[in-house]
C-alpha cells in the first residue's frame, strides 16, 4: 500500500461536532459539542456519526438519533443539514453517500434537522416527514382496475415525455427542497410528483385532481410559498428540477379554472 | 393534518398567481409611462402637450388610474400575506445558513418592494398631486418645468435615481418569477425566459434614469 495513503488511515481525522440535540417534539434544544478522533476519510458521513453514537454508548451516555435506511442513496431516510446545507456540500448526494474525504482534517461541522413547520423535530436530528406522505395519499397515485396484466408498451408514450416523467419520478421524497427553500416551501417534492403522472397517458384521467388535491394538501400542511430562488434545486440529491413547479403550477391554474 | 378544502386565493399558488397577473399590469403600466415621459427629450412643448392630451381624457385616465391601484393594492397585499406564511412555516431557522442559488435580486424582492413602494407615494405627491413635498411650487400643466426643477436638486434627482435601480432589481427577479408561476415554461424558450426578466429590468431602469441625470448633467435645463 502507498505509505501516505497508509499514515493517513492510521492517523485519521479529527472532526468537531456540533450537533442540535433536542430530547422529544416538545423539549427546546440546543447544540452540543463533540470531538470525534480517528475518522477514516473513507467512512461516509453517516458511518462517522456512527463512530461517535459507539463512543457515547460505551461512555453510557446518549446517542445522537437521526434517520438512516438504505445507506445508499435511494430510500430518502437519511437528511440532515451540515454547515448550512442540507445533506452536505457534495451535489446530488444523500447524506449516506457523502464521504468524510469531502472535509478537510480538523474540520468543524454544524448538524441540524430539517427545519420546518411541516416536518417537526421528534428527536435530535429526526424530523417527521409524514406531511408528504399524507401529499402524495392526495393524489400522487393513478386509479387502475386490477385484474390480469396488461402488455407491455400497450400503451405509447412518447420518449421526451417517458425521460422527463423518469427524471422527475427519481425524487426519493427525502426533504431537503423543504430543507432549503428560505420559505420552507414543499413545491419541488409535490411538483416532481404531479409532473412524473401528469406526463404519462395513464395519468391524464385525474391530472386536474391530482394537481388540486396535492397542492391543496401540501398547503394545509403549512409549507410555505415558492419565491423562485432555486435554492432547493440546488439541495436535491436527485437534480430534480424548477422547470417541475411551473409545471406544476400551469396544472394547478388550469384546473382551478375549469 | 388533515387538509380543509382551500380556496384558490387562500393557496400560496394562488396568491403568487394574483402576484404575477398584478404585477404584469404594472410591468405595462411602468412600460408606458416610460415611453411618455421620454418625451421630456423632445421639449417642453411635446411633453406639455401630452399631458395635457391625458387630461383631456378623464374617464380613460380615471379608469386607468383605479386599474393601477387595484393592481398596486392587489400585489402588496398578496406579498405581505405570503411573507406571513412563509415566515410561519420555519419559525426557527438555522444556525448555519448557506445560500446556493439565489441572487441579490431575489433576496432583496421584500424590502426592495418597499422601498419602490415609499417612491411611488412620494412621486405621487410629489408631480402628480403636486402636494408640498419637494421644496419648490408645482406648476399644473408646466410638466417640463416641474420635472427639470426637482431633478436639479440632487437629493430628489438621487432618490429617484435608487428607487430606479430598486424596481430594476425587482424586475429582474419578478419578470422571470412570473412566467414561473404562471406556468409559462418550455425546454426551447427557457433560456429566453431570463433574457427578457434581463431586458425589461434594464430597459425601465436606463430609460427611467436617464431622465434625472439628463437634468443633472445639464443636458435638460428650464425654458
Amino acid at each position: 500500500m502507498n505509505q501516505v495513503v497508509h499514515n493517513k488511515l492510521k492517523k485519521g481525522m479529527k472532526i468537531t461536532l456540533h450537533i442540535w440535540r433536542q430530547k422529544s417534539a416538545k423539549s427546546a434544544g440546543d447544540f452540543e459539542k463533540y470531538i470525534v478522533e480517528n475518522v477514516s476519510p473513507d467512512s461516509s458521513f453517516l458511518e462517522m456519526l456512527d463512530q461517535l453514537n459507539e463512543e457515547l454508548s460505551e461512555s453510557g451516555r446518549e446517542p445522537v438519533t437521526f434517520d438512516h435506511d438504505c445507506r445508499e442513496g435511494i430510500c430518502g431516510s437519511c437528511g440532515m443539514v451540515v454547515n448550512g446545507v442540507p445533506h452536505g456540500p457534495k451535489a446530488r448526494t444523500t447524506t449516506c453517500q457523502l464521504h468524510m474525504r469531502e472535509y478537510h482534517d480538523g474540520a468543524e461541522l454544524w448538524i441540524e434537522p430539517w427545519r420546518a413547520t411541516a416536518f417537526p423535530v421528534l428527536k435530535d436530528l429526526l424530523v417527521d416527514r409524514s406531511s408528504f406522505d399524507r401529499i402524495i395519499s392526495a393524489g400522487g397515485y393513478v386509479s387502475v382496475n386490477t385484474g390480469s396484466p396488461r402488455d407491455a408498451n400497450e400503451t405509447p408514450v412518447a420518449k421526451v415525455n417517458a425521460d422527463l416523467a423518469f427524471d422527475a419520478a427519481t425524487c426519493i421524497g427525502c426533504g431537503a427542497c423543504v430543507a432549503a427553500c428560505p420559505n420552507a416551501s414543499a413545491m419541488l417534492f409535490t411538483s416532481a410528483k404531479v409532473t412524473h403522472l401528469g406526463l404519462l397517458p395513464q395519468g391524464q384521467a385525474e391530472r386536474k385532481e391530482r394537481a388540486l388535491n396535492m397542492v391543496n394538501q401540501m398547503e394545509s400542511e403549512g409549507f410555505g410559498g415558492c419565491t423562485n430562488h432555486g435554492e432547493c434545486e440546488a439541495a436535491c440529491p436527485k437534480g430534480i428540477r424548477l422547470d417541475f413547479i411551473a409545471r406544476m403550477n400551469r396544472d394547478f391554474i388550469s384546473a382551478s379554472i375549469g | 393534518m388533515s387538509a380543509q378544502q382551500l380556496s384558490f386565493y387562500q393557496t400560496t399558488l394562488g396568491k403568487k398567481v394574483v402576484m404575477a397577473i398584478s404585477g404584469v399590469i404594472l410591468i405595462g403600466f411602468v412600460i408606458g409611462h416610460m415611453a411618455g415621459n421620454l418625451q421630456i427629450f423632445l421639449g417642453a412643448d411635446k411633453l406639455d402637450a401630452y399631458a395635457e392630451f391625458l387630461h383631456s381624457m378623464p374617464a380613460v385616465l380615471w379608469g386607468a388610474r383605479i386599474v393601477l391601484i387595484t393592481a398596486v393594492f392587489a400585489h402588496f397585499w398578496s406579498a405581505f400575506s405570503l411573507w406571513k406564511q412563509n415566515k410561519a412555516a420555519r419559525p426557527r431557522g438555522y444556525a448555519k445558513q448557506v445560500s446556493r442559488a439565489t441572487t441579490y435580486a431575489a433576496r432583496t424582492m421584500r424590502w426592495g418592494g418597499v422601498i419602490v413602494l415609499l417612491f411611488i407615494i412620494y412621486h405621487l405627491l410629489h408631480l402628480t398631486v403636486g402636494a408640498p413635498v419637494s421644496g419648490y411650487e408645482i406648476v399644473h400643466g408646466k410638466v417640463f418645468n416641474n420635472v427639470v426643477t426637482g431633478f436639479s436638486n440632487p437629493a430628489i434627482a438621487g432618490f429617484y435615481i435608487i428607487a430606479q435601480v430598486c424596481l430594476g432589481l425587482h424586475l429582474y427577479h419578478g419578470v422571470w418569477s412570473l412566467m414561473q408561476t404562471l406556468g409559462l415554461n418550455h425546454d426551447k424558450y427557457n433560456d429566453t425566459r431570463r433574457k427578457v426578466a434581463t431586458s425589461v429590468s434594464l430597459l425601465i431602469t436606463v430609460g427611467n434614469i436617464s431622465i434625472p441625470v439628463a437634468v443633472l448633467a445639464g443636458l435638460l435645463s428650464n425654458t
